[in-house]
């Protein structure tokens, strides 16, 4: 595979172009995005945007049809070795092997990775309460999730890749899993890739987030740049409206009667502009939320309409 | 409100009610961000705010330690960000039905409160 693009220094993860077509449908359009060393990277998106789709070809399950990956500097697909030994993952879809003992699965998950680190292995499981000889389909669903979570960490990955790990756990495991990602990171510089419905959770512990919307990346770069760029402002009009104000530059229009809440990105002085034009009178600027930009452009009719690409 | 900005109010008052006394060191980022489960740079931020606003003062190699002296800020700058505070608890005072007699009371007696805890 040519590569035109010359690998930067700092990138754990580079992907150039990546387009997937699962039969009609365009699960992956054109998506390019770079993942620095030492950042913890906080991928977000409805269900079936292509959040997993774009794990499984960093993990190399899937080969990009067009465009390239590169983890590490290395195509993942076709030296899986050098690739999968480096990376710790954790899914939503914990297949673990439920026959099992809580014991034999570490000893069994140890002889694939040579830098398996025993005793914090052993320092985890019992921070995780996990009994040794306990099997694995006896386990609730909140253990099965910190054993995945341990065997993704006892290697001391250079890359944590968790695909919706917090997904329909609860806070005390849910707590686990972000202290994970922040022990990851402190720890001399390690990459932290995390795919999230839970935006607060993205907010607290992201430095860089990007954002799919249908295949398409809307958005990626510094969550600050992220904050920054949009602005909400509460928009009050004289007389109350029936339908929401169709406003130039809008990202989204929410509310009611006198006053709807208005979200942007970018264009900040333009959008003021044409409140005024269609009467209305700017009450009060916020600075939006994760929640309330990715509730704003899942609103928009594209919300990839005003797309800005930051390399990060 | 951002949650650096969180780190530096919640910092400020640990040390105007002196559960943080002068000289005493902070908490290490690493350490501070795995207790709030917030990313690293994020108490990075808040620990230069905090520096630049004159509360903290970092010595090379060493840590990061609550200043001797008072705040560096022009007095204008200080009574500017008060202003604000001030702005958003009358506003809140006024929602609330509560007097503003009663608001200047309330804040003798948290004075005092605050005062006394520092002894």
């Amino acid at each position: 595979m040519k590569t035109d693009v010359s690998p930067q220094k700092n990138a754990v993860i580079e992907i150039h172009g990546l387009r997937r077509r699962f039969g009609s449908k365009l699960a992956l359009n054109d998506v390019s995005l770079t993942v620095s060393r030492g950042v913890v990277f906080g991928l977000v998106g409805e269900n079936g945007a292509g959040k997993t789709t774009l794990i499984k070809h960093v993990l190399g399950l899937l080969k990009a049809q067009s465009g390239s990956v590169r983890v590490f500097g290395l195509n993942p697909v076709t030296d899986p070795v050098g690739v999968l030994g480096r990376i710790g993952y954790l899914s939503e879809q914990r297949d673990l092997p439920l026959w099992m003992r809580v014991d034999e699965l570490l000893r069994y998950t140890r002889a694939f990775y040579p830098k398996w680190d025993a005793a914090y292995a052993e320092q985890l499981r019992e921070q995780f309460g996990l009994d040794p000889a306990a099997r694995i389909k006896h386990l609730s669903r909140g253990e099965c999730a910190k054993a995945g979570l341990l065997l993704a960490l006892a290697h001391r990955p250079d890359l944590l890749l968790l695909d919706e790990p917090s997904s329909g756990l609860d806070p005390v495991v849910r707590r686990d899993i972000l202290e994970a990602i922040i022990r990851t990171v402190a720890d001399e510089g390690r990459t932290v890739l995390f795919s999230s419905h839970l935006l607060d959770e993205i907010e607290r512990v992201a430095d860089h987030v990007a954002m799919i919307f249908a295949g398409r990346l809307a958005w990626s770069g510094p969550l600050d740049d992220v904050k920054k760029s949009h602005h909400q402002f509460v928009v009050r009009f004289a007389s109350p409206l029936s339908s929401p104000p169709v406003i130039a530059g809008a990202l989204s229009a929410t509310g009611g009667g006198h006053e709807w809440t208005v979200v942007c990105d970018g264009a900040r002085s333009e959008l003021m502009a044409a409140v005024s034009r269609i009467g209305g009178t700017i009450v009060e600027e916020r600075s939006p939320s994760l929640d309330d930009i990715f509730v704003a452009r899942v609103g928009a009719k594209d919300a990839t309409a005003v797309t800005k690409i930051v390399p990060c | 409100m951002p949650i650096y900005l969180q780190i530096v109010n919640q910092v400020k008052y640990l040390v105007a009610s002196g559960r943080l006394e002068a000289g005493e060191e902070v908490p290490p980022i690493r350490v501070l961000a795995q207790q709030l489960l917030v990313n690293p740079n994020t108490v990075a931020r808040a620990y230069l705010e905090l520096e630049r606003a004159g509360v903290v003062t970092k010595r090379q190699g060493s840590g990061t330690y609550v200043s001797e002296a008072g705040s560096p800020l022009a007095r204008r700058e200080r009574l500017k960000i008060l202003t604000q505070r001030a702005d958003a608890l009358l506003a809140e005072a006024r929602h609330l039905n509560v007097e503003f007699d009663e608001v200047i009371k309330l804040l003798r007696e948290r004075h005092d409160v605050l005062t006394q805890s520092r002894k």
